[in-house]
């Protein structure tokens, strides 16, 4: 687990911040919004992690998504942390380095309101299209002000 | 007992659907057809279009986004039709009961004739259901 | 989607008799050929991962036990190997090895199932009938060891709720050399038929990169020679305590899928009889209480039928879970049909779609399909019909 906190620390140099394990062969690492693109090229392209998925939440004074890389060989997960504002939750998409990821992408912004910037094809997913608007589901009334 | 119902219940012919289930329930009834329990030696086939059946087997809470399609397909089945919920979502809900997606259950979108409650009901269950049908129709 | 004159749109579903679930597909097509496909999902999402949050750790079980029927283990599998990974802590013994027994149980009811139902998209329904009645068996061992045929609730935080009992292991034993015969039968007779091959070989083949692109898990990327398997890759349960291999092929058409899933069968029977070598004429705890979860986040995995099943949970402290996150295998390995379909023929949609063997209950924890707004040219049925006369042409040539 040393091994791939090393690496990862020196690939993503200072645009990672507190990498740490939190449990048993879990690794989270904090990013930077803006940095998210080429962080995620790195461990997906250079690292040559596999994608497993991310997933969003929302928090009392922000939003957060995850995105979660699977690392086999040392069998690790790691994990990218982005906060987001909370009024305005917006993050590049990452579809054109992932392919796969748009599904998730579509999911997070029908469920939570995160809006992906540049998504080829923002649809509903999983909701009908006559899904009122402004009522995202996974937010939490708790939090609501 | 008129024409229309002594011919209907000579061999049932059910339509499958299911409106936001769990699958297992599907798979029960699936099960009902092959060789173990192998229902159809009661002429009782499973068919692809509702427009042929008499008998519709429902599963699952019935989501929002199939509430339409339900009535739909409720809508094109030749009447008499038998509605039959099958498993504890299409009776009530079950644990879904309270999900933001919940359009049913199937009693508040199409009348319901038969309830086989069970998560999932198992196959000998489905079977004496169908029998229930049958005398009903009498 | 270029949407030039001679592209014709071709839905699929949401409804159709051998399809459980309802899905729906747009099938772009130009001529015979297949130019685009669409994904629409959502009739059976249930918002479990909503109400997940308003459940109470031991009854989130049973929740995400009812995500999905066919594998209906893989999810409280998942969901206890991420507590578990929370509070970092180990299970007993005697509950490791009960825990894989219904896990590979479980692995091959679902491989037959998925076996006959692809037989059936084929036309040859024979396959379909065996497969689903050497099934049964199956079945009735669940029965035997937890008292339902399906949503066993075998699982809690910290072990297994029920024993397998010593008494009743030479009977499981004997319905599995049983089962055993039968598989081998079956593969011998499905993997042997000229006419099968013909059909499935070079069908929807799947490259590296595209496994690599849409994150496919399970069969279909080992189907591809992509060497992944949580089982062996982050060992957790019995598994690294017993011998077992990771089945691979390498042309990633639906025949190695096919091959991939049958030969697992195997190597479940094989992990299955270790397991309960080990755990006969033995007493033993068979879980550990659990009274609290403690602030925190983690992440658990199982090798679901399909392929990895992912569960990420945060915890407050307080007794229900913040943020509940599940990723079935079917939410990676169906989007693959971007990469599968296009370029093919029509008649060979159904068995390519149904190669994946998608579960889309799972997908959408989180097609009635609209006549008349679209063009209706096909049916999911016609093209099982179309499937079966191609399935038909090929035997006349051998
Ligand atoms: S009743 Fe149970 S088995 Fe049937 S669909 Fe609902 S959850 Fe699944």
């Amino acid at each position: 687990m040393k091994d791939i906190i090393g690496r990862i620390q020196s690939k993503l140099g200072d645009r990672g911040k507190d990498i740490k394990e939190q449990t048993n062969n879990r690794v989270y690492v904090s990013v930077d919004r803006k940095n998210i693109k080429e962080c995620a090229k790195i461990l997906f392209e250079d690292m040559d992690a596999r994608y497993i998925v991310a997933s969003g939440m929302e928090n009392f004074d922000s939003f957060e998504i995850l995105y979660h890389f699977g690392f086999d060989k040392e069998s690790a997960i790691v994990s990218l942390r982005v906060y987001l504002d909370k009024d305005n939750p917006e993050i590049d998409t990452l579809t054109d380095i992932i392919p796969g990821i748009s599904y998730i992408e579509r999911e997070m912004w029908e469920l939570l309101g995160i809006n992906f910037k540049g998504h080829p094809n923002m649809k509903h997913f999983l909701l009908g299209d006559d899904w009122e608007k402004g009522n995202y589901p996974l937010r939490k009334d708790k939090y609501e002000k | 007992m008129n024409l229309k119902t002594k011919a209907l219940k000579k061999s049932l012919w059910v339509y499958h659907m299911s409106g936001g289930s769990c699958n297992n329930c599907d798979i029960e009834i699936l099960d009902c057809l092959t060789p173990k329990f192998d229902l159809e030696r009661f002429g009782i086939v499973l068919v692809g279009s509702p427009r042929h059946a008499d008998v519709l087997l429902c599963t699952g809470i019935v989501n929002k986004k199939c509430v339409e399609r339900v009535k739909e397909v409720y809508e094109q089945t030749a009447k008499p039709c038998v509605v039959v919920a099958i498993g504890a979502c299409a009776c009530s809900g079950g644990m879904f009961r309270d999900s933001y997606e919940m359009g049913g259950p199937l009693n508040k979108i199409i009348p319901v004739d038969i309830y086989i409650p069970g998560c999932p009901p198992k196959p000998e269950a489905m079977i004496a259901g169908i029998v229930k049908v049958l005398e009903k129709l009498k | 989607m270029k949407n030039n004159k001679k592209t014709v749109i071709v839905p699929i579903g949401p409804y159709h008799p051998l399809l459980e679930e309802p899905e729906f597909f747009a099938l772009y097509c130009d001529g015979e050929k297949i130019v685009d496909v669409e994904w629409q999902a959502g009739y059976n999402h249930r918002g479990i991962e909503k109400l997940s949050e308003s459940k109470h750790w031991d009854q989130v079980t049973f929740l995400v036990e009812r995500i999905c029927g066919i594998c209906s283990t893989s999810h409280p599998f998942a969901y206890c190997n991420t507590i578990e990974n929370l509070i970092g802590m180990t299970i007993p013994e005697r509950a490791k090895y009960i825990r894989s027994i219904i896990g590979e149980l479980e692995r091959i009811h679902s491989h037959l199932l998925w076996m006959g139902l692809a037989g059936h998209f084929l036309g040859y329904n024979t396959v379909f009938m065996w497969a689903w009645k050497y099934r049964e068996p199956v079945l009735d061992l669940f029965e035997i060891i937890s008292g339902n045929r399906n949503h066993y609730a075998m699982f809690k935080i910290g072990g297994v709720r029920r024993n397998i009992e010593n008494e009743d292991i030479p009977k499981i034993r004997k319905m599995l050399a049983e089962i055993k015969g039968q598989l081998e039968m079956l593969i011998g007779a499905v993997l042997d038929d000229p006419v099968l091959t013909a059909r499935l070989k070079n069908v929807g083949v799947l490259t590296k990169q595209d496994i690599k692109n849409f994150g496919s898990v399970g069969p279909v990327a080992r189907a591809s020679g992509v060497d992944v398997d949580v089982r062996r890759d982050e060992p957790y349960a019995a598994y690294p305590l017993v011998e077992w291999s990771v089945i691979t092929a390498k042309n990633g058409d639906v025949l190695d899928k096919a091959v991939v899933r049958l030969s697992e069968c195997l190597e479940a029977v094989k992990i299955i009889t270790q397991c309960l070598d080990a755990i006969e004429g033995k007493a033993g705890e068979i879980g550990e209480e659990v009274r609290r979860v403690p602030e925190g986040e983690g992440i658990g995995r199982h090798e679901a039928p399909r392929g990895e099943c992912f569960h990420y949970i945060r915890s407050d402290g307080a007794n229900s879970p913040v943020r509940h996150k599940i990723r079935a295998p079917s939410y990676t390995n169906v989007p693959t049909f971007k990469a599968s379909c296009i370029g093919q023929t029509i008649s060979d949609v159904a068995i390519i779609l149904a190669g994946v063997d998608p579960c889309y209950c799972c997908t959408e924890r989180v097609a009635v399909y609209d006549a008349g707004k679209k063009k209706k040219l096909y049916d999911f049925q016609h093209l099982v019909e179309l499937s079966k006369q191609k399935t038909e042409r090929i035997r006349k040539e051998i």
